[in-house]
């Protein structure tokens, strides 16, 4: 129920956009969110693009990671 | 967010790390507050590779299992009272009260919809012209969204508020005696919504966590070690989408529809400032408000099948699913007595599906 699910924005047509769940494409609701592009990763949840999911701040885990328990 | 090889050297790397912060320390439990967590936790076991003396215990982080009886109530209340279309979202569709449950009533023959988006319920408006429900359940990460379809304005659209602000709860169980609790991993959803600066004022240390099991040992690892510096830490590992502020559109539709009022939770009792009600400029969409004459009748009944359940104390982390007599014998996912045995994030459904044993502290 407060699950969010990561996809990527293939087509924006405002308030909605296309995103793509590794293969499936849903219409969700993106008017939560403000200068949203193709290509973006969001975070989506009962239908709305709850969030952007940074790519840079992704890498720096995985990095922070590599750090705790030795290179990957 | 890693590759599975990787992610197993990651989940030894971070447990054998904990197991060395943890030597020779005092006992540790860290609250989580997210069905999800608890999900992370038990599919992988993680429990089973932590250090004896830190325990993780789930807290009340399922929407579907803190909504009270008495919510529920109100809405079966209106199913019988009215000639309503009543929709919802699939996890409460089977919670029972007095052995009915939102399913039961379609069974019978009642106009009830499964939606998977508040969108949906407004299509169904739309084409209808009925009055259509709308039980509205979930913390922040789902008020945005019912917030927006009120804004909309659809006519005969009506939300039956069962919404709660999720972070007034946290404050809510630290004053619990029999509660204990050195840390919290913070929900990662409710955090992108709310933003690391909505847990600023509580006071005891907290880390926001992605759901990855990678995820939540690097969590843990951060907080022991700040719990062990004596530091009262609000850390964030969900970087990737949780930023400081938030998400500011959606706190701003949600604070425009909906008033922070004193409810009740399952387990928790009255938590202050923790009930999403529809805001009086609202009312027009407000089901309460609506239906008020048939409410002159209700009264809030206790289920007595529910005596034996536990779901209570397995929400305020004080029991696990193994305490309840009831668990995986007169309760099961497919027949459910409580909440926490229904919903995918209830701890109960979570143990019963990944065959959770005692060495799962
Ligand atoms: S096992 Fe069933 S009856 Fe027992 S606490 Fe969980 S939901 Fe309640």
């Amino acid at each position: 129920m407060c699950i969010a699910i990561p996809g990527r924005v293939v087509e924006i047509d405002h308030p909605f956009a296309i995103v793509d769940f590794k293969g499936t494409r849903r219409k969700v609701r993106i008017d939560l969110l403000d200068d949203l592009n193709v290509g973006d990763w969001v975070l989506v949840h009962v239908g709305f693009a709850i969030q952007r999911v940074d790519e840079e701040e992704a890498r720096k885990t995985v990095e922070l990671l590599e750090q705790i328990f030795g290179g990957i | 967010m890693l590759k599975v090889r990787d992610r197993r050297r990651a989940v030894k790397g971070l447990a054998s790390e904990l197991g060395r912060l943890m030597e020779g320390e005092r006992d540790i439990t860290i609250m989580h507050l997210c069905g999800t967590h608890e999900d992370t936790v038990t599919r992988y076991n993680l429990r089973s590779l932590l250090p004896k003396n830190l325990n993780v215990v789930p807290g009340p982080g399922c929407p579907v299992c803190i909504t009270p009886d008495t919510d529920l109530q109100m809405a079966f209340h209106i199913l019988e009272k009215e000639n309503v279309i009543l929709t919802t979202f699939g996890d409460m569709a089977r919670v029972p009260f007095e052995g009915k449950s939102f399913f039961y009533y379609k069974s019978k023959g009642y106009d009830v919809r499964i939606v998977y988006s508040v969108f949906d319920a407004l299509e169904i408006a739309k084409e209808s012209n009925k009055p259509v429900v709308f039980f509205a359940i979930g913390f922040e990460t789902t008020m945005p969204s019912t917030a927006l379809a009120v804004l909309d304005g659809v006519e005969n659209f009506y939300v039956l508020s069962a919404h709660r602000f999720f972070i007034p709860a946290m404050e809510h169980l630290l004053s619990f005696d029999d509660v204990r609790i050195d840390g919290f991993i913070n929900p990662g959803h409710v955090s992108t919504i709310v933003g690391v600066k909505a847990y600023e004022h509580i006071d005891v240390p907290q880390v926001i966590a992605g759901f990855e099991p990678e995820d939540v040992l690097l969590a843990l690892c951060m907080i022991v070690k700040a719990i062990k510096r004596g530091e009262n830490c609000l850390l964030n590992e969900y970087t990737r989408a949780v930023r400081y502020e938030g998400n500011v559109k959606a706190q701003e539709v949600m604070d425009e529809v909906f008033n922070r009022v004193d409810w009740e939770w399952r387990g928790l009792g009255i938590v202050k400032n923790s009930g999403g009600s529809l805001k009086r400029k609202y009312e027009d969409f407000d089901a309460l408000k609506f239906f008020e004459d048939a409410f002159k009748d209700f009264e809030p009944r206790e289920d007595k099948r529910k005596r034996a359940c536990r779901c209570g104390e397995v929400l305020r982390g004080v029991a696990t699913p193994l305490d309840c007599p009831l668990f995986m014998k007169a309760c099961t996912p497919k027949n459910p007595i409580g909440a926490c045995m229904v919903s995918f994030e209830g701890t109960c459904n979570i143990w019963a599906k990944y065959h959770a044993r005692k060495d799962n502290r």
